[in-house]
């Protein structure tokens, strides 16, 4: 790692001043991804400002239709509440199976959406889910904020304060995780919402998309067979060591079944 | 340099350490507290496997300037009064290691995950270690001492 100089921020306002006045400093929550990229010297931030544990980023409650989540919330907390699971159970489904435990002891729900990961798990939530993603200048719809791989509609020094989940009538995920890392290969969350179907996909291409052809497929007939034979055009998905293109379009297809079938069953 | 006060394994320290300076190089290096291991340096192994506050986290994955205030327990603080946790026992009588590198992080993770699951299934502790890298691959044994630490940690409070 590079000499850096560490900053605790007090207060949102002092950590968004702070970041203001040093271009070269980056945030740091939970350090899930940052820290690895330090060590391997692939950034070389003048400062990290830690705003882990600043109250304004906290907490989960249901209110008003919506779940809001801060921030800074850690994956285990989004994973074991009885408030999200109450609301939305497919989310706390979700933030159980991210990375491992003691990943899910520091990783926060903010960091995760700031990096984009195109293999992480929550951007698939809160697209699927019609989110929005309020920081400390203005909110965004799930449908904006994401702009591929590690891009999102961030401006420089803008910050992730919560986001809010409208309640889906229904909603589940369905992962095929790489076996040693625990990201997604692919990563299907499928969600029955006020406006309609909706079906996120992670993992499979360089950032989180919506499956429109099965999304529109699914309005008409919310069942596994509307998805036979929908076109999923594998030229754009990723293509590496780990799966080809084609294979990964058939797990798309495969874990949205998956989803569908954990969907079955359930009111 | 950054100022950093924390409780380790009950006992208060302060340290004048570089910013950059990870939480796992703290503990050895400093207050040489050597069970804690580096096996990956990459947040895969699960080796450094200590608990912050009661939850279990990769100490090479942080800083220690993010651990300042924080109550630490590392595999030194297991044993108390030089008799063996339960979990080290178990993991004694079951043989569950080869090498031995990865059991203080084996050890942290099991007792991370008994704190959220006292009973857990073969599935469950799977996935409860699944942050855990044993290069001997002698997970079978490692199962069977995490059942029994579960056995006799419930015992415990009966």
């Amino acid at each position: 790692m590079y000499a850096l100089n560490y900053v605790k921020a007090k207060s949102l306002r002092e950590a968004t001043a702070f970041i203001a006045r040093n271009p070269e400093a980056k945030l740091l929550a939970g350090g899930m991804t940052l820290i690895p990229t330090l060590k391997q010297r692939l950034a070389r931030p003048t400062h990290v400002v830690d705003i882990a544990n600043l109250p304004e980023l906290r907490g989960i409650a249901a209110k008003g239709g919506k779940l809001v989540i801060g921030a800074g919330t850690r994956h285990h907390e989004v994973a074991t509440s009885a408030a999200v699971r109450k609301a939305i159970p497919a989310l706390s489904g979700l933030a159980a199976e991210i990375g491992d435990p003691q990943v899910r002891n520091r990783g926060t729900i903010g960091g995760s959406l700031a990096n984009n990961d195109p293999a992480a798990d929550y951007p698939a939530a809160v697209l699927g889910l019609a989110a929005t993603v309020v920081t400390t200048q203005r909110s965004i719809a799930a449908d904006d904020f994401f702009q591929g791989l590690f891009a999102t509609a961030l401006e420089e020094g803008e910050v992730i304060v919560r986001v809010e989940f409208p309640l889906p009538k229904r909603a589940a995920y369905s992962k095929f995780h790489h076996p040693a890392s625990g990201y997604a290969m692919a990563g299907v969350f499928i969600a029955q919402t006020a406006g309609g179907v909706r079906v996120a996909v992670t993992g499979a291409g360089p950032g989180v998309f919506r499956w429109t052809a099965a999304e529109a497929a699914l309005a008409k007939s919310f069942s596994s067979a509307a998805l036979e034979g929908l076109p999923l055009d594998a030229s754009g998905l990723n293509n590496d060591i780990h799966a080809d293109r084609e294979y990964r379009a058939n797990l798309v297809r495969v874990m949205a079944k998956r989803a569908l079938a954990k969907l079955s069953g359930r009111k | 340099m950054a100022k950093v006060t924390i409780k380790v394994n009950g006992k208060n320290y302060t340290k004048a350490v570089e910013d950059r300076m990870l939480l796992v190089d703290l503990l050895r290096d400093e207050l040489k507290l050597t069970g804690t291991h580096v096996g990956c340096d990459t947040s895969q192994c699960g080796c450094c496997t200590v608990h912050i506050d009661g939850r279990a986290v990769k100490s090479c994955s942080m800083l220690a300037a993010q651990a300042n205030g924080a109550s630490i327990v590392t595999i030194e603080g297991m044993a108390k009064k030089g008799k063996l946790h339960p979990i080290q026992r178990a993991f004694s009588e079951c043989h569950g290691l080869q090498c031995g590198f990865c059991t203080p992080g084996m050890i942290m993770a099991t007792a991370g995950l008994l704190k959220d699951n006292p009973n857990p299934t073969d599935e469950q502790i799977y996935k409860g270690l699944e942050g855990n890298l044993c290069r001997c691959t002698g997970y079978i044994n490692i199962v069977k001492a995490v059942k029994m630490s579960a056995k006799l940690l419930r015992g415990k409070k009966h």
